[in-house]
């Protein structure tokens, strides 16, 4: 028995190695889809994600053309990176919606005068349960809403610069 | 002809460690011990080699030759000659260079100076450092040749990341290589001891400096890259949790739990296995920590240039010498004699219950860091851990180490009564209560945490000092004021980090020239915004008033930054320090109205944090110079006996 315990840190670091190495060979630009891709939103009512804003009902997205919804948070480091992008994005007339998730206003207000504000909404989701509806586990991710509601697409993970033009071409899709 | 001249060096290094490596190995082999004679002067000429080669690269740089790729990469004739000096390593190539210039002197430092262990573990453990250094050697001149020429020599070169244009650039990272090249000592003796089946107090004693120069130089590597990113990336904080930060705290935490282990070891001959496993602990951490942010396996604020093929050669080094290791570990640690016993109420039993701390926080760090990439192989997805994570489960097991950090030292070798520590802790519990009643009744309402690190920052502060209590100052030997000024640094720190966390007040406001705004105790009124020039970039400075309560006015000068060369903007905060805090001030952008963002701090006592990291390093520092000279009067005086 104490014999089998001597390996086990080398059992540790094979996993460790195992779970890295995939990471390094892993090919780029892999994405899996959410289930709920092709369903519409789940209903939601929240209240507003920063001081001084209104909050963001799944009806303010009824009739809108096609939208961006960004899950994200303050806390969060590659929702920093991806700053700059949906910057841009919205520079080209692209309208985005927020989520955040397990945030405070006060921490969201601090985010965006740091890295730009693109949203037009933003919601407050405490809980993570709007995230955990629409089939998003982590922070940033990003999905492509129609006019009727439905969700259309999903990026996970953030934006990159050259994932721009696969963002426009979904959101010329859903038109 | 210089860029030559530096890879024929590197290359005669490669052979001379290959060389090294044999010769050690045959030398273990019964009956052919006269092979390691030749293994302490090839590792020595093998240390001249790579600073060669080192120096031949600062050279190129200093010259600006821009037919050397590397330099036409990441230089340019403009920089000043600092930046030109300093941007040798601030770039992957030359950074592989100078560790690999560390590791060989290292070696070296071992061959001349090491006397204190048996000539058959010296070479074993010549041999392990040559058997990592041939792994880098390998690295560098097949995959990161530092000396490649350009076909045709650029017109000037691609200029440095602004970011790093900086003086603690000049300094962090060979500071950091230092600390883990020291560890890798640490790990060569752990495997020199464990090949020879010498795992004893006398290797302990051998490894124990480098342990402590390695901590050292972390803990200075650390504090300095904490307060570089807290004035540099102009967001107020002083630690992200980021991957890169991580992977520098990590062989510290390691190291901190190795230098209280070798103390057990050295000391009472006790905790023998344990040691040698925490010694590769601590090297592995180092370079799993070269690893995440060389190969950019994780998304990190920190922008290296990175390469999954460079990824993958650490990686299988990685594999090569942790795996190794960890082998030889579970083959041969059963054949290493139980150490000497003691009771669980002990200093020892202290040690073992501060190293299992450390190693519960190392593994949530190291759990925190790697979890994302874990996720994402699991099943695809791309999430990211925050500070939530690490502060709710690293900082509670932090306070309770703090804790009995103070305990600790107050307790005898072998055993102990319960009663009679609680006694000598008496004055330290008070100090806590009476602070605990005035955070209760004064302080506005602060968090959980931050109340906790305010009060058992007070208490540990008295227990840290305890320990001279009753004793002769002057005969107390150094090591002891070592130990007493590095926990009292914890301390200071710990109390810095509590008010900052819990006092700091923050603003962000629109400004019009002329206006007048309140942060704190601080009245800052914006005068002017007008555009500067630098040697290599130009700048709107705004000039900010500002006043205490109506106090003496003071200028404060906040930049945005644009470089041309690569194109980058970046803010330089203006900070105005106080004895009881600092005055943090950014300027942002301008506003359609024409009004000025300007983001306004005061963090009271937050200088406390990196003056505790400093003293804690000092105090590192005290100790390994108390040991040094305690040993070399112990070896005078048995070698005139």
């Amino acid at each position: 028995m104490k014999r089998f315990w001597l390996w086990a840190p080398l059992a540790g670091f094979v996993i460790f190695f195992g779970v890295v190495a995939f990471g390094l060979i892993r090919p780029d630009n892999r994405q899996i889809a959410s289930q709920m891709v092709g369903k519409p939103l789940p209903a939601f009512d929240l209240p507003a994600g920063a001081p001084g804003r209104t909050g963001f009902s799944s009806k303010d997205l009824q009739g809108e053309g096609p939208r961006l919804l960004n899950v994200f948070a303050s806390w969060c480091v590659p929702c920093i990176a991806e700053a700059p992008v949906l910057m841009q994005l919205k520079n080209q007339g692209v309208t985005i919606d927020a989520i955040a998730i397990r945030d405070r206003p006060e921490d969201v207000a601090t985010f965006l005068a740091r890295n730009g504000d693109p949203y037009d909404k933003i919601g407050s989701d405490t809980a993570s349960r709007v995230q955990l509806a629409m089939g998003s586990s982590g922070v940033p991710e990003t999905f492509v809403i129609d006019a009727k509601g439905v969700i259309r697409h999903q990026h996970i993970g953030d934006i990159r610069p050259e994932d721009v033009p696969e963002i426009l071409a979904q959101l010329e899709k859903a038109r | 002809m210089i860029a030559e001249g530096g890879l024929a060096a590197l290359w005669l290094a490669a052979a001379l460690s290959l060389l090294q490596l044999i010769m050690g190995a045959v030398a273990l082999t019964p009956g052919r011990e006269e092979a390691g004679a030749m293994v302490r002067p090839v590792a020595i000429v093998q240390g001249l080699l790579t600073l060669l080669a080192f120096a031949a690269l600062i050279a190129v740089f200093v010259m600006s030759d821009m037919s050397v790729k590397l330099v036409a990469a990441n230089s340019s004739s403009m920089k000043p000659l600092l930046y030109k000096f300093a941007g040798t390593w601030g770039n992957h190539e030359g950074s592989m260079l100078m560790w690999v210039t560390i590791l060989g002197l290292a070696g070296a430092a071992v061959a001349i100076f090491e006397h204190r262990v048996s000539n058959r573990m010296l070479i074993a453990t010549l041999a392990a450092q040559a058997a990592i250094g041939l792994g880098f050697f390998a690295f560098l001149l097949f995959s990161s040749n530092p000396f490649e020429r350009l076909p045709i020599p650029a017109a000037d070169g691609q200029g440095l990341n602004p970011l790093l244009q900086d003086p603690g650039l000049a300094f962090h990272p060979p500071t950091l290589y230092l600390g883990y090249v020291g560890l890798s000592v640490a790990f060569s003796f752990a495997v020199g001891a464990l090949v020879t089946r010498e795992v004893n107090a006398a290797f302990a004693r051998a490894m124990r400096p480098w342990v402590l120069a390695a901590w050292i130089l972390l803990t200075i590597g650390i504090t300095a890259g904490s307060y570089w990113a807290y004035y540099e990336l102009g967001w107020g904080g002083w630690w992200f949790w980021d991957p890169v930060e991580n992977a520098s705290l990590m062989p510290w935490l390691a190291a901190t739990a190795l230098l209280h282990s070798v103390t057990v070891l050295a000391t009472r001959d006790s905790l023998r296995a344990w040691t040698v496993m925490l010694a590769v602990v601590a090297f592995s951490m180092s370079m799993v920590g070269t690893f995440l942010v060389r190969s950019g396996i994780l998304t990190s604020v920190h922008a290296f240039a990175v390469d999954p093929e460079r990824g993958s050669f650490i990686l299988a080094l990685l594999a090569l010498y942790i795996g190794g290791a960890l082998a030889l570990f579970a083959l041969r640690v059963s054949t290493v004699k139980e150490g000497a016993q003691f009771e669980a109420v002990s200093r020892e039993g202290a040690l073992v219950v501060n190293n299992l701390l450390l190693t519960a926080i190392l593994g949530i760090v190291f759990v925190g860091t790697l979890y994302p990439l874990f996720v994402e192989a699991l099943s695809g997805e791309k999430l990211s851990v925050g500070p939530p994570y690490f502060n709710s489960a690293a900082g509670p097991l932090a306070l309770l180490l703090v804790a009995l950090m103070a305990a600790g030292p107050l307790m005898r070798w072998r055993r102990d009564r319960l009663k009679t520590v609680l006694n000598r802790m008496a004055l330290p519990i008070l100090g806590t209560a009476v602070v605990l009643l005035l955070v209760v009744v004064f302080a506005p309402p602060i968090g959980v945490l931050p109340t906790l690190g305010l009060i058992l920052a007070v208490g540990v502060g008295i227990g840290s000092v305890a320990p001279l209590w009753g004793r002769n100052l002057r005969r107390t030997p150094l090591f002891t004021w070592g130990m007493v000024v590095a926990h009292l640094g914890i301390a200071v720190s710990l109390a810095g980090m509590a008010c900052e966390s819990a006092f700091t007040k923050e603003t962000l406001v629109a400004a019009k020239i002329g206006e007048t705004k309140q942060v704190g105790p601080f009245s800052v009124r914006l005068d002017d915004v007008e555009p500067v020039a630098g040697p290599n970039w130009t700048a709107l400075e705004a000039t900010l008033t500002a006043s205490r309560n109506g106090g003496t006015a003071f200028v404060l000068k906040p930049q945005s930054r644009s470089w041309p060369n690569p194109p980058t903007e970046t803010s330089e905060s203006a900070i105005s320090t106080r004895w009881d805090g600092q005055l943090y001030t950014v300027l942002g952008k301008q506003d359609e109205d024409g009004r000025w963002q300007l983001r306004l701090w005061w963090k009271p006592f937050v200088t406390l944090i990196w003056l505790g990291g400093g003293m804690i390093a000092l105090g590192g520092a005290l100790s390994l110079f108390g040991r040094v000279r305690r040993e070399r009067r112990y070896h005078d005086r048995i070698a005139y006996a």
